[in-house]
């Protein structure tokens, strides 16, 4: 077919196309170009069919993928001619050159409006067409309600209002404002009656937009929908034209179910049966046919339905026969139902007792990772992801290792972090965890993220039982030729921590440990070199007798890096080196590493972020979202543990003497890179090293946070605190004189929750105990998840809660037993009468075979959960606060002995406090304000204002000044405040260490009587 | 929704694209060349959907042609592979068995068409017969104008003759 009349453009058409190569075809373009710039400059000479055939051609050139940087505005000019044929092009061109950002559009839009509400059909379509294509903004705006017009008017053609359905579409999409909900609902119920298909079609691609934001306005679309889809599924009333290759309107029939999975549920029960009638007739009626299109057409109807009896929660019966078919589907030849078999049984995982179906088909499953097609191999590392638990998790993982090797590389790094992620939730035994780990690394060390060795690491150093195994197994991987670098790193850090545990077995004397690592030194990169050196401290440190000649060897390895340009490695160096000439001292110094404090895995962390951001408003990822947030609270019942901060670390130990809190001693050194400086332990406090390492956590991962350790320049503060232990800590251990200890600081988990909604709040080890809570206003509604770790049950348990006067707290019932391995959940119903800090307490007893423990735990109910962060404008501020003139509603205190921190830090405490820091309102860089809303029954919802003042030259103190419209809030908040600022000196008394010295078994027990850490760094020195 | 569309032919030279969703000149070429290498390159027997940054490309391979369609995460793949049959059957019956040169040379009838069948990157019509009725009327009145024009320019050649 020729093009008719356009005989330049088909010419360079052809010309382009008898280019021999790429430089060719540039030089005909650019000469191209050339010439239609000229032309377009003059533009008086142009006849507007030259000016159509210059657009056509410029437009064909941006096809080809050459950039066209000029003659937008010869397009555009187009669309306000008078005749159609330049009025279609104008239209057509800029709708493909141009998106919704480009500023020329904006010079349209009178244009265009004149054409949608002018008399002309055929404008009325190409406008139409233009704005449901590339309209922005701007568009929605002054468009929405011409648009809206057409579709509902009765005089339009069905050729307009279809376009102007979706039209009102886009334009919906832009702003949703657009459509005004109550005057639009009944309009667009009563659209569905319509009789021509392609407005009904549109129409409905309409409502899917409109009930995925706002089903509840839309209750009188719902039996409509119904009502089509009964006519489409049993072909009444369908015209032939509209039947594709058999099928009555498979897009429709889509359509119409895509909308119905917006409502929550079928509430009338006739509606409801219809439906259902409809739904079965189509599972059980699609059969599999030889042509293509019809067999494409009515699987798409057969998929769509699946994902609407999924939303229903039908009943078993049904659910079962979806997932039959899946079955089926999973298992077919056609790679495209194979795909959308997987992908639908992944929903379907979603849908409780069916779990185990699914289950049947792991095999096949299994064979589909192995499929040629990446797209398949994708749903199926999916799906076995998804459906993986306990009872699979060993083959599931095993196959995922076995895959690894072969996998393409597009998908290596999803599928180990995958297989670490399966390994650490479900692993029956912690051994095959480390080994399912090493593999990993081994197999696929490139893929292995920092945060997947670090967690192993995590993992044997709070297991004891775990660390000869896997030294061994370090071991092991040592005497292959070659390995990745990571796993360099992990052996060599595991070996240091625990190769004396294997001292006896052949090939596993220090010395030969040192040389298989130190072998493994010319290949690795600077980031592994402060590792090894830190092993060879420590191999060094185990050495009994000690052996000379390794010394030497160590000693020469240490001064050759003593020069080194990297400077951790160099003070790594330069340290040990001075250290291991110590003799004895060096024994406290590089004692074990302590258990690292336990948090939430990373990795878990990172997928269930991951699986949020994705999240959107569909009806099957709200259910994700719910299922992923159980899946949070099951994951905290596990032996999880904290966030490594093995990027730093140091293997150096301080010997505190009270050693109520090592992992706030093993941060302060983390941080300071191991450097001598830190044998000086952070002043403990009641709040300091909770807080902070709540904070630093977060942080810790992208880099050391330099500043925090500031206290250690001032070792007068640091000598004056020797012994002392966390003041609130004491509240709880004191009493407790069970013979199970805590597992983790109980104080410290009490600060992460003050700042944080869940997490656990205790554990030893027959019980985890977890919380999750949630806060509205003065009420909260806090959660225990009271975790049974044993193989045996717990009896007689019971929970009181003491509560102060101004908590209102409901327990429900406690059960008296928990089953083996077994988890119950206690909501708790809080409501906060007035402003006061004190807090509640949980009584917790139970009996495990003849031991009785009691522990009384703090529960996080504290002033800041009653917080909600308000920002406030320069407008609010300034009349509120000089309105609240004066003591009692205005407190002003000088605060002395501050924690030093940069006005950064402060910000982001007051910020994670639920005190929200108004950056710009104080004139003066050095001062902070900071607005929150406090609620409480007495006060209901209380504006409080808080000006903090600090001096720049001394960061130790400050002025703060607290406003709000209550006294006792007033005062409240501001002790609070306070506490969380300063640091407060607690005279010392010996404490039951929550973490007894059998973490270090090697350290000898002068280390733990030696008084004073600072003194004792005087004396290295 | 349908993002875009594209059609690649075999050599990677594109043939046709229509943005739904804002993409500026950059990640529109990124975005095609990105997808030649993905696409092209995949075997006879696998399936026509490809997972690509958080989206879904449903595509079909005709004779030398490759047609693509981007959409979202959780829409029905099938319904949209049979969205892009409907398109080449129109185009099929409006050409009288298409082939790419039809739409190489008439690359502005294969837009006109796909207006017709797609606005916002929805299905607008499902039905072959409206949409040919519809483009046929499209092409009768540009042909009407421009015998008018010839008409007209006859007019005045006459009179000064």
């Amino acid at each position: 077919m020729a093009l008719s009349g356009m005989r330049g453009l088909s010419v360079f058409i052809s010309d382009v196309r008898n280019c021999q190569n790429k430089e060719q075809e540039r030089l005909r373009v650019d000469k191209e170009l050339g010439n239609i710039r000229t032309r377009f400059k003059n533009e008086k000479g142009l006849t507007p069919y030259e000016k159509k055939k210059y657009v056509w051609k410029m437009l064909y050139i941006y096809m080809l993928g050459y950039d066209v940087d000029f003659g937008h505005m010869e397009a555009v000019s187009l669309i306000s001619a008078p005749k159609y044929p330049e009025k279609q092009v104008g239209y057509i061109v800029t709708s493909c050159l141009l998106n919704e950002n480009h500023d020329f559009l904006r010079l349209a839009i009178n244009t265009v409006r004149n054409d949608i509400i002018g008399r002309n059909e055929t404008f009325q379509c190409l406008a139409l067409t233009l704005v449901g294509n590339i309209g922005g903004r701007d568009f929605a705006e002054s468009l929405a309600p011409d648009v809206q017009k057409l579709l509902i008017s009765s005089s339009c053609r069905p050729l307009v209002r279809k376009k102007a359905a979706l039209c009102l579409l886009r334009l919906y999409r832009k702003n949703p404002d657009v459509v005004n909900v109550d005057g639009w609902s009944d309009r667009m119920a009563q659209l569905l009656d319509e009789r021509d298909m392609g407005v009904l079609t549109s129409c409905m691609s309409l409502l899917v937009a409109l009930v995925s934001n706002n089903h509840d306005a839309y209750w009188s679309c719902l039996p409509k929908c119904v009502k089509t889809l009964e006519r489409l599924a049993r072909n009444q009333d369908v015209p032939q034209e509209y039947t594709y290759y058999g099928i009555p309107s498979p897009w429709l029939q889509v359509k119409t179910m895509r909308a119905l999975q917006y409502f929550p549920a079928v509430e009338d029960p006739n509606t409801r049966r219809s439906l259902f009638e409809v739904l079965q007739r189509i599972l059980m009626g699609t059969d599999v046919v030889k042509n293509v299109n019809k067999n494409n057409a009515s699987h798409a109807v057969l998929f769509e339905a699946l994902a609407l009896v999924m939303h229903l929660d039908a009943e078993k019966e049904m659910m079962s026969q979806c997932v039959a078919l899946l079955g089926k589907f999973i298992a077919v030849r056609e790679p495209n139902i194979r795909y959308l078999g997987l992908e639908n049984m992944t929903r379907m995982l979603m849908v409780t007792d069916v779990q185990d179906i699914i289950k049947r088909h792991q095999a096949q499953i299994i064979t589909s990772l192995k499929d040629p097609d990446i797209s398949i191999r994708r749903r199926a590392l999916d799906l076995l992801y998804g459906m993986c638990d306990v009872s699979n998790a060993k083959d599931i993982v095993e196959e995922l290792l076995q895959y690894l090797s072969s996998a393409d590389f597009a998908m290596r790094e999803e599928l180990s972090l995958k297989a670490a992620i399966l390994a650490e939730k479900f692993a029956p035994d912690l051994s095959w965890y480390v080994d399912v780990i090493l593999q990993l690394i081994d197999k696929a060390g490139d893929f292995v993220s920092d945060d997947i060795w670090f967690r192993v690491v995590q993992f044997v150093t709070n297991n004891e039982d775990l660390q000869p195994y896997a030294a061994l197994k370090a071991r092991e991987y040592l005497d292959k030729p070659a390995i990745h670098e990571t796993m360099v790193k992990v052996s060599a850090y595991i070996l240091g921590e625990y190769s004396h545990l294997l001292a006896r077995r052949p090939g596993c004397s220090p010395k030969e440990i040192f040389i298989v690592i130190h072998e493994k030194l010319p290949t690795v990169s600077t980031s592994t070199i402060p590792i090894l050196l830190s092993t060879y401290a420590k191999i060094l440190m185990h050495t009994q007798p000690p052996d000379q000649d390794l010394q030497r060897q160590i000693w020469a390895i240490f001064s050759k890096y003593e020069s080194c340009i990297d400077a951790e490695i160099q003070q790594r160096a330069v340290e040990y080196h001075a250290l291991s000439m110590k003799g004895a001292a060096l024994m406290d110094i590089l004692a074990e590493m302590p258990k690292f404090p336990e948090r939430q895995s990373l990795l878990i962390k990172k997928a269930e972020d991951s699986e949020a951001d994705t999240a959107e408003q569909s009806a099957i990822k709200l259910r994700t979202q719910q299922q992923t947030s159980n899946a949070l609270v099951l994951t905290d019942q596990r032996p999880a543990n904290g966030t490594p901060q093995v990027n730093q670390l140091g293997l150096v130990k301080v010997p505190t003497m009270s050693n109520a809190d090592p992992s706030t001693a093993e941060q302060g050194l983390t941080h300071a890179n191991g450097a001598l400086t830190i044998v000086d332990p952070q002043p403990p406090s009641t709040t300091s090293p909770d807080l902070l390492g709540d904070l630093l956590g977060t942080l810790a991962i992208e880099g050391p946070p330099g500043p925090v350790t500031a206290p250690q320049s001032d070792p007068r503060v640091a000598s004056g605190l020797e012994g002392g232990v966390d003041a609130l800590a004491i509240a709880t251990v004191e009493d407790q004189t069970n013979a199970v200890q805590p597992i983790g600081d109980i104080a410290e988990r009490f600060h992460a929750l003050c700042l944080k909604d869940s997490g656990v709040l205790y554990e030893d080890p027959h019980i985890q105990i977890g919380i999750k809570a949630d806060w509205r206003a003065h009420q909260g509604r806090v959660v225990l998840f009271l975790g049974n770790k044993n193989l045996g049950a717990l009896s007689s348990v019971q929970a009181l809660i003491l509560s102060p006067s101004h908590l209102k707290i409901e327990l429900s019932l406690v059960p008296d037993i928990i089953p083996p391995r077994a988890q119950v959940q206690c909501p708790l119903e809080i409501i906060n009468l007035h402003p006061s800090r004190d807090s509640a307490v949980l009584d917790f007893s139970y009996n495990f075979g003849t031991q009785l423990v009691n522990v009384k735990l703090r529960l996080p109910a504290v002033l800041n959960k009653f917080l909600q962060p308000i920002p406030i404008s320069a407008e609010e501020f300034f009349p509120q606060w000089r309105s609240l003139s004066g003591p009692p509603l205005k407190l002003q205190e000088v605060v002395r002995g501050v924690r030093p921190m940069l006005l950064a830090e402060m910000a982001n405490l007051f910020n994670s406090l639920n005190l929200m820091v108004c950056p710009g309102l104080d004139p003066n860089a050095n001062n902070l304000v900071v607005s929150t809303t406090f609620y409480s029954e007495n006060t209901r919802a209380m504006l409080c204002l808080i000006r903090i003042e600090t001096d720049p030259a001394d960061r130790t103190q400050l002025r703060m000044t607290i406003a709000s419209g209550d006294p006792t809030l007033t005062f409240e908040l501001k002790e609070f405040v306070k506490e969380q600022l300063i640091s407060i000196p607690i005279t010392s008394r010996v404490a039951t260490p929550p973490m007894a010295p059998q973490g270090q078994p090697l350290s000898p027990p002068t280390a733990l009587l030696s008084s004073d850490p600072g003194a004792m760094l005087a004396g290295l020195l | 929704m349908i993002h875009f569309v594209l059609l690649i032919s075999r050599q990677g030279k594109v043939r046709l694209t229509k943005w739904y969703s804002p993409y500026t000149q950059k990640e529109r070429t990124k975005v095609i060349r990105e997808l030649s290498g993905m696409i092209l390159t995949r075997g006879p027997k696998l399936c026509n959907f490809v997972e690509w940054r958080g989206y879904k490309v449903v595509y079909k391979r005709y004779a030398s042609l490759y047609f693509c369609m981007c959409i979202d995460q959780d829409d029905n793949e099938l319904e949209v592979l049979e969205i892009i049959h409907h398109f080449v059957e129109i185009l099929d019956r409006y050409f009288g068995s298409v082939c790419e040169l039809d739409l190489i040379f008439n690359f502005h009838k294969a837009y006109y068409i796909l207006d017709e069948i797609l606005i916002a990157g929805e299905l607008q019509e499902s039905s072959k017969k409206t949409v040919a009725r519809l483009v046929a009327a499209q092409d009768s009145l540009v042909e009407a104008a421009k015998e008018e024009a010839s008409s007209i320019s006859n007019i005045i050649a006459q009179a000064t003759k």
